[in-house]
């Protein structure tokens, strides 16, 4: 009996000792790596609103975005393709956590200025966190004339304050989503029925229908309420909803969509969109973004 | 008076088995100490690639690989977590992990081989040396040749070595449209530093 016993000690003390494989030793050695989300999206960009992604450090991200006529204008306008907005901006990444942006829209001769920072990132590890958080503040400015239909007293009244919590899960390869509360402040409004502060909700996604492209949805919803009392968000107006494509190339991003939102900034798409899907009020857009790496530290020669 | 005798035959022979059993079990420990001293580690391996085409240069270096030599056994091991690829452009990075080696399935790669010349570990020198075995990325296996010089100097063994990886073998596809600007036969190149475990 004590025989057995003795032998079995002897094969497990064997066994532990030299039995051992190479790569096991080494499994014990490698560092187990904390897995974050990544690329929950293939842009800083859903479709209009911002993603939870931000531009990696010393990164710049080059943007140009169009938004054509609407589809129901007829063939005389090309079904919208005669005419076109545009925006163009320059988006830099500080850190790996902290992007700063500045663009330009035609519509409105419109300067917007944005930071968005990662708060938390999603992880898959134990103990990991379920959601990516960024906070995304913005300042925009409309640099229009002064025109007897909109009157600008002074410059403050240009001026336009945009705060969102942008809250993703990555659920798998494929599928993201993301909710975004948003909070904007116009400090001069149109008429004396629309409120100056909109509270918004916006929902996005995506699908990846292959390893390049994939199929996004976003849709913002403007809360019935507001801080003045007994007023709503104006009705002339309407919730922007977005449909479309994203197809990378390599150091390319290409959105292609259809929305009812002509504007690129968050006070357009969000609290201005004048167009309806169900009258056909759609526009076909893109968004290009470029991106170049200042990164001199990584480079690695042959 | 016989079994007293009997008795005491009985105590040797348990004393003589518990010697014995002693005896084996110092035996497996030495052996066991002594593996270990015939095995050699780094910690910090820096694995790096080099793609070249004619429109576009893409390289990336991951510096925390791991790797064991046992001397004794005349065997190799390296593994790396994919995702330590440090890329100049992010998004290359991105793509690298998302489209191109799939990290998130399978995050680590690793070789296993048979080193295939004599050498003596004990003296300094350069020596050239290969090594067959197989290497496991993006979810194949394949039997590879790594090659490269070794050089032994006090307490300190340095391994450079390269290998030619074809993406097609390990079912890593290139888009056409992208050929231009991903080559098809990538080498990998490594520099290990290791020292007596």
């Amino acid at each position: 009996m004590k025989n057995v016993i003795g032998t079995i000690v002897l094969v497990l003390i064997r066994l532990l000792a030299s039995g051992q494989d190479l790569l096991d030793e080494l499994d014990k050695v490698a560092k187990p790596k904390k897995a974050f989300a990544a690329a929950t999206f293939k842009s800083t960009r859903i479709i209009n609103g911002h993603s939870v992604e931000t531009i990696a450090r010393n990164h710049l991200d080059f943007r140009i975005a169009h938004r054509f006529g609407m589809l129901n204008d007829g063939a005389y306008n090309f079904f919208g393709l005669d005419q076109a907005t545009m925006r163009m901006s320059f988006e830099y990444g500080v850190t790996d956590k902290l992007m700063l942006g500045f663009g330009r829209s035609t519509s409105q001769k419109a300067f917007d200025y944005f930071a968005k920072y990662k708060i938390v990132r999603q992880s898959s590890a134990n103990g990991g966190i379920p959601v990516s958080i960024t906070a995304f503040g913005a300042i925009d400015a409309i640099s229009l004339n002064t025109s007897p239909q909109f009157k600008f007293y002074n410059n403050m009244e240009r001026l336009t304050y945009v705060g969102q919590l942008l809250i993703a899960r990555k659920f798998g390869e494929k599928l993201s989503i993301q909710l975004s509360p948003t909070f904007i402040h116009r400090n001069k409004v149109e008429t004396s029925a629309d409120p100056n502060d909109i509270f918004a909700l916006g929902l996005g996604g995506r699908i990846k229908i292959s390893k390049r492209t994939s199929f996004n949805a976003e849709y913002f919803y403007r809360l019935p309420f507001s801080l003045e009392k007994g007023l709503q968000p104006n009705p002339a107006y309407h919730n922007s909803l977005s449909l479309g494509f994203d197809i990378e190339t390599g150091g390319h991003v290409f959105q292609l969509h259809f929305t009812n939102s002509p504007g690129m900034i968050e006070r357009q798409f969000i609290t201005q969109t004048e167009g309806q899907w169900g009258k056909g009020d759609v526009h076909y857009g893109f968004n290009i973004s470029r991106t170049f790496s200042f990164d001199k530290k990584k480079k690695y020669e042959k | 008076m016989g079994s007293i005798f009997h008795g005491h035959s009985v105590l040797i022979k348990r004393k003589n088995m518990k010697n014995k059993l002693w005896f084996l079990i110092f035996c497996f420990c030495s052996e066991a100490a002594f593996s270990q001293q015939n095995q050699w580690i780094c910690k910090k391996g820096e694995t790096g690639f080099f793609s070249e085409t004619v429109i576009e240069n893409i390289s990336a270096q991951n510096k925390n690989v791991v790797s064991i030599i046992d001397i004794a056994k005349r065997e190799i091991a390296v593994r790396m977590n994919l995702t330590d690829f440090k890329f100049q452009n992010h998004l290359m990075e991105e793509h690298f992990n998302e489209n191109y080696v799939e990290s998130e399935k399978y995050p680590v790669s690793t070789f296993k081989g048979k080193i295939q010349e004599e050498i003596d570990w004990g003296r300094n020198g350069t020596y050239d040396i290969s090594a067959r075995g197989a290497l496991s990325l993006h979810g194949v296996t394949k039997d590879m040749l790594l090659k490269g010089k070794v050089s032994i100097s006090n307490g300190q063994i340095v391994l450079l070595s390269n290998m030619d990886i074809v993406l097609k073998e390990f079912n890593i596809e290139v888009p056409s449209l992208l050929i231009t600007k991903v080559s098809e036969v990538i080498t990998v190149k490594n520099k290990m530093i290791y020292v007596q475990k």
